[in-house]
């Protein structure tokens, strides 16, 4: 007995819409019987991590302060991946986005310099991170060089050229030596939403970000060649679509994604340029992004989801005392189901008993 | 039927109030950890002085702690969940955290905060460190008696004043002994990865060094010290397990006592916003037993740790000559000032070597 | 002479759980599949083999703990990516993540304690020999190991029918599933191969070289080893030299530290990482029609039925 995939003649809808339900409902079984085995009680538990974030507006600010970058990330990513350009290295334009904006801050400290300096700082860290970005492009385009691997080689360049700058040139003068630029000045920081809490205009951009790609996605031409060429890359060459120019196109916008996250979580709940300014959001974002099925609105759900599981973690870590490494599982866990679950919305499960012979050479 | 549900529901809301009531008698005290509780040195720590502090004071007090948190932007938010959970006194243990605490202490003036190492303060926000160079000067007497070859090995993290300044404090000490010591020093750019701290460690005795120091924070160095049979320092915690026969001492933190005092403080009602910086007089950390020595070398140190601990002996007492061989501005009277020390950035002179970010 | 010979030694101890790592990935990418759980996979096999060797006292029981939990962690791997088709860079970071979770509750019980590394080979007379006799006659077996199985998997790559075959699934699975061969079988041992080799790259750590467990001790190498298949351009000669030459740069940037070198430690770390990239263009870029990597490198099949 064997079990084989089948593809669907179309997309099954019903089951895009029932498939997350299934993967939480199995998430919920297997962490009950972890949670059993641990001794700790299951349905506090689960209550911790899905229930009590929801319920306070402190936790939901909290939810969408960590799943903006998370998105803003994961739009880019889906632009890529959608045409088939696998940039990894998000975690490096990430990192060379606030750099490059945190570079203004730091040039413009304790001067007069007016309102122009937030956004020059999103400007240039945009335009830092595509650059960035670019290198794999068109190592890709020009030598055929393997994109996903260049990109994620150029992430540890860019943690040590962060960690080269504020532990020497950038350092704060008045820090004691420690490694961290001096306090951005108030005209170079992001402004907070509500008073006393920590959401920042971030998520607004955020926000316009998923709107702009479902437009570009949903409405454009642009958007059409980038679904084209991702699928059906021959049909694509037919249409006249010009695929490496795509890759170009579509590494840079999310370089750039990538980038203005990086300068906006810098110079937003941080404050300050420091190594360690990012807890692996480039990484993260590429699940996001597969577990929001590269579709922006889905990415919007699916990063706001993830940090409600980090959220989640730390409220019970705090309240029932469950370690770490539990979330960590419990955030594998769940990703492998929903990643598995929505699998049956292309393919059809079908089990096959051997005595079937498989004809050779069909299909 | 629907006075039963209401009963029903008073009932849950009365036992709701009960169970929040007897958790409201104890004092909810919180910690944040940089690593997990099992890095067998900083975090590990950390992690035992709260277990001192609970089996001193549990009857009174009630702790929780979030472990693995990243001195990055989720810092903030994780000091601000203790908070709402109730924690009245918070220590946040790690250098990173200390812009995150001093936000969160801005927001809640109600909370009082414990930060470790930094030096920014509030008046709900206090800091605390150890003297830790007063450790490390010792060190030095012993190294420099037990080194054969001369040549000292010392595993840094990162040029951070207190790695420096613990550096400068071991080569002034060895100095007093043989005034030719050599030391050799290596960035390994991290707290915490055994395997490039082992490498580390190799590569400084395969250059001559026979004494290894680290300012790192597994015992990956002392063990690889104990397989080629030289002579090591642990850090942070006890590693003479991994070395019977290598360890020397090792600089123990204790924040036990530390934490059991403020904590008192707190149910007191007495807590006042301080500034610790506590040497070998208080109990912030203590010396390992003095092990594989002869006793000449042991009374040495004996006699230095009484001499530090009596205030009669300072490692920076002036003059104290930089490398470029002009003097440091004595700013502390007999002694280099505190802040000298805090944001120490220069190597004495004897290390010919470069700091890095000079 | 000596310090050359000791440089040589660390070397060599560095490069292996590299090798290791790299060398079972490699098998897994020349079959079509890109396996990005490598450190997740290292990680629990690190805290398995710790276990294991911690129990029974034992270092080959340790080592077999080890080669069973990245296994096994592989084949959920293998579940998700071939059996649901899954995409593969998402599953391989699930996995990660999965897996650093599971160590950390795995290795809880056994943090702190001590093991006696794996024994160093000594054959009286040859381990004496000046220069070359600890190199080639004084390691432990891990590094002998690693060494024959990256010879092996060479002669299985290029010498067997089996290899050959193994290879037609990675470059054009079509093609391969037409000519009858089950590619899904194939791939799904590969990526076992792949698994068992990361678990026991992770369970030298502990095992061999620092032996003790400490959560997160495999530090990001299984990321390097990912690197290193792309920089051998996915052979396995170039694989050895590139897992060398990578332990040696690591090792230099430390005695050059020690001599007083005055380079920004962080550029030295940074070589590694700007060598790969400098490397793949130029080999991509030696090569006409585009990159070395297997064609369907990465890309779900599902066979037609």
């Amino acid at each position: 007995m064997q079990l084989v995939l089948e593809k669907r003649a179309e997309r099954s809808n019903t089951i895009a819409l029932v498939s997350p339900l299934i993967a939480i409902g199995l998430t919920i079984v297997t962490m009950t019987i972890l949670f059993a085995i641990l001794g700790k009680n299951p349905f506090l538990a689960l209550q911790a991590y899905f229930v009590a974030p929801l319920i306070d507006s402190y936790s939901l600010q909290e939810i969408a302060v960590k799943a903006t970058p998370l998105v803003m990330i994961a739009i880019g990513l889906s632009l890529c991946y959608l045409a088939n350009a696998w940039n990894i290295g998000a975690e490096g334009q990430f990192l060379i986005g606030a750099v490059a904006g945190s570079w203004i801050a730091v040039k413009t400290q304790g001067t007069d310099a007016g309102p122009w300096v937030l956004p020059a700082m999103l400007v240039l860290a945009a335009a830092a991170g595509a650059l960035y970005a670019l290198i794999p492009a068109i190592c890709k385009v020009k030598f055929g060089a393997s994109e996903i691997l260049t990109s994620l080689m150029l992430v540890y360049v860019a943690d040590l050229l962060l960690d080269y700058l504020v532990r020497g040139p950038w350092r704060d003068p008045n820090g004691f030596n420690f490694p961290t630029t001096a306090e951005f000045d108030p005209v170079a920081t992001v402004p907070l939403l509500i008073e006393g809490g920590r959401l920042h205009l971030g998520s607004i951009i955020a926000l316009l970000v998923v709107a702009a790609a479902a437009i570009l996605l949903g409405r454009t031409i642009k958007g059409f060649e980038i679904r084209v060429v991702g699928a059906a890359p021959r049909a694509a060459r037919f249409g006249g679509f010009n695929a490496n120019q795509l890759i170009i196109l579509t590494f840079a916008v999310s370089g750039a994604l990538a980038g203005l996250a990086g300068i906006i979580e810098v110079a937003g709940p941080v404050g300050h340029l420091q190594p360690g300014i990012s807890p692996g959001y480039g990484f993260t974002a590429i699940i996001v992004a597969f577990l929001g099925r590269l579709n922006p609105i889905g990415i919007l759900i699916a990063g706001l989801f993830l940090a409600l599981t980090f959220i989640g973690g730390e409220q019970a870590q705090i309240a029932m005392k469950i370690p770490l490494d539990v979330t960590k599982v419990f955030q594998g866990i769940l990703l492998f189901y929903v990643l598995a679950c929505d699998s049956l919305i292309l393919y059809r499960f079908k089990l096959v008993f051997p005595s079937r012979q498989v004809a050779r050479g069909a299909g | 039927m629907k006075k039963s549900l209401l009963a029903l529901v008073a009932g849950l809301l009365l036992a709701g109030n009960v169970s929040a009531a007897s958790a409201a008698d104890k004092l909810k005290v919180g910690f944040i950890y940089l690593g997990p509780i099992g890095d067998l040195g900083w975090t590990y720590q950390h992690e035992l002085a709260r277990q001192a502090l609970v089996k001193e004071l549990g009857d009174k007090i009630e702790t929780t702690y979030l472990e693995n948190v990243p001195e990055g932007p989720d810092a903030e938010r994780a000091i601000e969940q203790l908070v709402r959970a109730g924690n009245k006194l918070i220590f946040t243990t790690s250098f990173g955290y200390m812009d995150p605490t001093l936000k969160v202490a801005k927001k809640y003036p109600n909370v009082h905060f414990e930060h470790a190492t930094g030096y920014k303060r509030d008046k709900n926000m206090s800091t605390y460190s150890a003297k830790w160079y007063q450790g490390r000067y010792i060190q030095g007497l012993i190294a420099a008696k037990m080194s054969k070859s001369g040549v000292l090995g010392y595993i840094g993290s990162f040029p951070i004043p207190e790695v420096v300044s613990g550096i400068n404090a071991t080569i002034l000490a060895a100095q007093t002994i043989n005034p030719n010591i050599k030391v050799k020093i290596i960035w390994a750019n991290t707290w915490f990865d055994p395997g490039k701290e082992a490498d580390a460690a190799k590569a400084l005795i395969d250059q001559g060094a026979d004494i290894i120091m680290q300012h790192t924070d597994s015992p990956a160095a002392m063990q690889i010290a104990s397989e080629r049979g030289k002579l090591a320092f642990g850090q942070d915690s006890e590693m003479i397990k991994f070395g019977p026969k290598t360890q020397l001492t090792s600089i123990l933190d204790t924040w036990g006592s530390y934490y059991i005092e403020r904590v008192k403080a707190e149910l007191d009602g007495t807590w006042k916003s301080e500034d610790s910086w506590g040497g070998l007089d208080s109990h912030l950390f203590a010396m390992a037993p003095y092990t594989n020595m002869p006793d000449d070398v042991k009374k040495i140190a004996e006699d230095a740790q009484a001499a530090i601990t009596a205030g009669k002996l300072h490692p920076f007492k002036c003059p104290v000559i930089g490398q470029d061989g002009k003097e440091i501005e004595c700013k502390g009277g007999a002694n280099l000032a505190d802040g000298q020390i805090l944001g120490m950035n220069f190597y004495v002179k004897g290390i010919d070597d470069k700091l890095p970010g000079k | 002479m000596e310090l050359v010979e000791a440089i040589i030694l660390s070397v060599l101890a560095a490069s292996t759980p590299l090798l290791i790592a790299a060398t079972g990935e490699l098998v897994t990418e020349r079959s079509g599949v890109l396996n990005l759980g490598v450190e997740g996979m290292m990680i629990v096999g690190a805290a398995c083999g710790f276990g294991g060797a911690w129990l029974t006292g034992s270092i080959f029981v340790g080592a077999l703990f080890g080669i069973v939990a990245g296994t096994l962690m592989s084949l959920m791997f293998a579940l998700m990516a071939l059996g649901l088709a899954v995409n593969q860079v998402a599953t391989g970071l699930a996995l990660t993540i999965l897996g650093v979770g599971l160590s950390g509750l795995i290795g809880a019980g056994f943090v702190g304690e001590r093991i006696t590394p794996a024994a160093h080979l000594n054959i009286p007379g040859l381990t004496d020999i000046p220069l070359v006799g600890r190199v080639l006659f004084g390691e432990d077996a891990f590094i002998y190991f690693s060494i024959a199985l990256i010879i092996g998997v060479w002669w299985f790559l290029y010498r067997t029918r089996a290899g050959l075959i193994l290879r037609a699934c990675g470059d054009n699975h079509i093609s391969a599933h037409a000519l009858g061969y089950p590619v899904l079988h194939i791939r799904t041992l590969a990526v076992m191969f792949g698994g068992a080799c990361a678990g026991l790259a992770g369970a030298y750590l502990p095992l061999a070289y620092t032996p003790f467990f400490i959560p997160g001790m495999t530090a990001g190498r299984g990321w390097i080893a990912l690197a290193l298949v792309v920089f051998a351009s996915w052979r396995p000669g170039r694989l050895v030299v590139g897992a060398y030459l990578f332990g040696a740069v690591t090792i230099l940037q430390l005695h050059a530290q020690g001599w007083g070198v005055g380079i920004p430690s962080q550029f030295m770390s940074a070589l590694p990482y700007l060598a790969t990239v400098i490397v793949l263009v130029l080999l991509s870029r030696a090569r006409t029609g585009g990159s070395t990597a297997p064609a369907a490198l990465g890309t779900v099949f599902v066979p037609d039925r």
